[in-house]
């Protein structure tokens, strides 16, 4: 307890940093509030993905595709990867870019909470709608008979390729909002966005995609979606996948470290 | 530990000392070569036109913006190397923005001071800017007034030592003006320092212990509204009284006066005094009145404002 030498005025100074893990939980929660009270962000999170889910098990029922496990198996760690992308890349360059446009970070860089903290911040409110995304859409899937391959190692495999996933993508997210106008971040990212979910490798298998198989597992998109479903559907560690995105997620983090301006 | 470090400091360095600060974009020069000392306590003003170098200076001091040549000091530190020591204990009120456009205003204001050690009270700071009605309101739905008055709450809740405010009353309605100016005023009977850009005179005047007048980057002039009104040493005495003067009053008041002082009636009830406006000779004005047994009713130093020095030194109004 600091003994106050001040006249004990209403305003009389007393200033200081609340404790760093106060701080980022405050942010945390901020952010997260903000990022579920958007109709847009929150149709990209989970309103698309159940779309996919169900409109992807009807068409490939109705093209009766002949797989060697059931649509629902196939086709749900390939979803869950296209939710984690859309709110690790897509909303969070989109958010980034209008609170730089609206000097929103540079209010917080005069504030206490360190760039470091506003960092940690932005990827807890990533893995709590993350967490919520995963829950919404998992439900869904249980509720069409999802029957994922459960042991330890395809778990703690599909919780690290979604959190290198996510590291990946954040980075990235975070360069474009760095290095364009919120206007182009907003178009870039919606586009990189429906790329990636259409060509990318995220929702069906690379090697679906012919002689371009090799180039789509180097993509994010494709080791984020090859790796799930190697977890959840072989049962086996994503170890490939995981490298390729620790790879990712080393550049962007460079690119965005070199380049950033929080105005 | 930089709170009591700064505890035992405060009294001995200034709250700002800039020496030779030089910022340049590009081409365009925008602070050629300032030099300013704040002192704690008090309220100091930068005024000068758009584009005078003002912002640039702040944002300097605020850490923002490097300093290209010179140095700066804010509290005894540097703004970008003690960045993490100097920000808690400063307030920053940024001439617009700074918020997320979906958040409600009293939301806004809870996070700020949520990062801060012993924040005011929110409902205090609503109550006394008047955010009440609009606590709920989404910040891009806000007036511009009422996105001003949140960015002074913003920059008020962590309880500074000293505050930056930009253009602080920007944009608003005369009500919210004069809260603005109460709570500036308040603050500094707090024993808060405020450094405050304006390019209206009649803030500076009001608010101002010391201003600071800038123009091209360069202090053309400083000191308190009353030195820098007053001009070089002369100024202008009216004196009205209750009842007429009597005959020859303006040649009998000019004979206690002395030599170096102008006197002329402007009617039968005041005259005007032209000369050293200091305190002695606002006394023999006033024994004056008593010899010549007339009440005075108001004696008031004549009045140049801060608009009118700017003209002289420039030769250009100061209004955008």
């Amino acid at each position: 307890m600091s003994l106050d030498t001040t006249t004990g005025g209403t305003f009389a100074p007393r200033p200081g940093s609340a404790p760093f893990g106060h701080q980022v939980l405050a942010q945390t929660r901020m952010e997260a509030r903000l990022l579920l009270r958007n109709g847009e962000q929150l149709l990209l999170a989970l309103v698309i993905p159940l779309l996919v889910l169900f409109g992807g098990v009807a068409a490939i029922r109705y093209l009766d595709l002949s797989l060697t496990h059931t649509p629902i198996d196939q086709l749900t760690p390939g979803v869950v990867a296209l939710a984690v992308m859309s709110t690790s890349f897509t909303s969070l360059a989109i958010a980034t870019g209008f609170e730089r446009r609206y000097g929103v970070l540079k209010r917080l860089g005069s504030s206490p909470l360190p760039r470091h903290g506003l960092l940690l911040g932005k990827v807890g409110a990533l893995l709590l709608v993350q967490l919520l995304q995963v829950v919404v859409v998992g439900g869904a899937a249980l509720f069409l008979d999802w029957s994922p391959e459960l042991s330890v190692r395809s778990l703690v495999g599909a919780l690290v390729v979604a959190v290198l996933g996510t590291a990946a993508f954040a980075s990235w997210g975070l360069f474009v909002a760095g290095a364009l106008r919120a206007e182009a971040t907003l178009a870039a990212a919606n586009l990189v966005y429906l790329l990636l979910a259409a060509g990318g490798g995220v929702l069906v298998p690379a090697e679906t995609y012919g002689r371009f198989s090799d180039v789509v597992g180097w993509l994010p998109s494709g080791a984020l979606g090859e790796g799930l479903r190697e977890a959840l559907v072989d049962g086996t560690f994503p170890s490939g996948p995981a490298l390729v995105l620790v790879a990712w997620a080393a550049i962007g983090t460079l690119l965005t470290a070199r380049t950033f301006t929080w105005e | 530990m930089p709170r009591s470090s700064s505890s035992a400091a405060s009294g001995t360095v200034p709250a700002v000392e800039i020496r030779g600060l030089r910022m340049a974009y590009g081409d365009k020069v925008a602070v050629d070569g300032l030099d300013l000392e704040v002192a704690r306590g008090s309220i100091t003003a930068v005024l000068g036109p758009n584009g005078a170098g003002k912002t640039t200076t702040l944002e300097t001091c605020e850490g923002y913006r490097k300093a290209q040549q010179g140095t700066v000091r804010v509290l005894g530190l540097d703004p970008q190397a003690d960045r993490r020591h100097l920000l808690p204990r400063i307030g920053v009120m940024l001439q617009s923005g700074g918020a997320w456009t979906g958040v409600r205003a009293e939301e806004m204001l809870r996070h700020i001071a949520a990062l801060h050690a012993h924040p005011l009270p929110v409902p205090m700071l609503v109550d006394r800017l008047g955010l009440a009605e609009c606590g709920r309101t989404p910040y891009r739905r806000l007036s511009g007034g009422q996105q001003q008055r949140l960015s002074l709450a913003m920059a008020v809740v962590g309880r500074p030592e000293l505050l930056f405010v930009d253009e602080p009353t920007a944009g608003m309605d005369p009500q919210s003006r004069r809260d603005t100016w109460a709570l500036l005023e308040e603050l500094r009977g707090d024993g808060v320092t405020t450094v405050l850009t304006t390019h209206y005179m009649d803030e500076a005047e009001r608010l101002a212990d010391t201003v600071h007048i800038i123009d091209h980057g360069r202090m053309i002039a400083s000191g308190s509204p009353f030195e820098l009104t007053r001009g070089p040493g002369i100024s202008t005495i009216k004196l009205v009284v209750t009842r007429p003067f009597p005959d020859h009053a303006p040649e009998s008041l000019r004979r206690v006066l002395g030599p170096e002082t102008e006197v002329s009636q402007v009617n039968a009830y005041s005259m005007l005094i032209t000369g050293p406006a200091d305190a002695t000779t606002l006394g023999k004005v006033s024994a004056w009145c008593e010899e010549v047994d007339v009440l005075p009713e108001s004696l008031s130093l004549g009045q140049r404002t801060l608009e009118d020095v700017f003209l002289e030194l420039t030769g250009r109004g100061l209004a955008a």
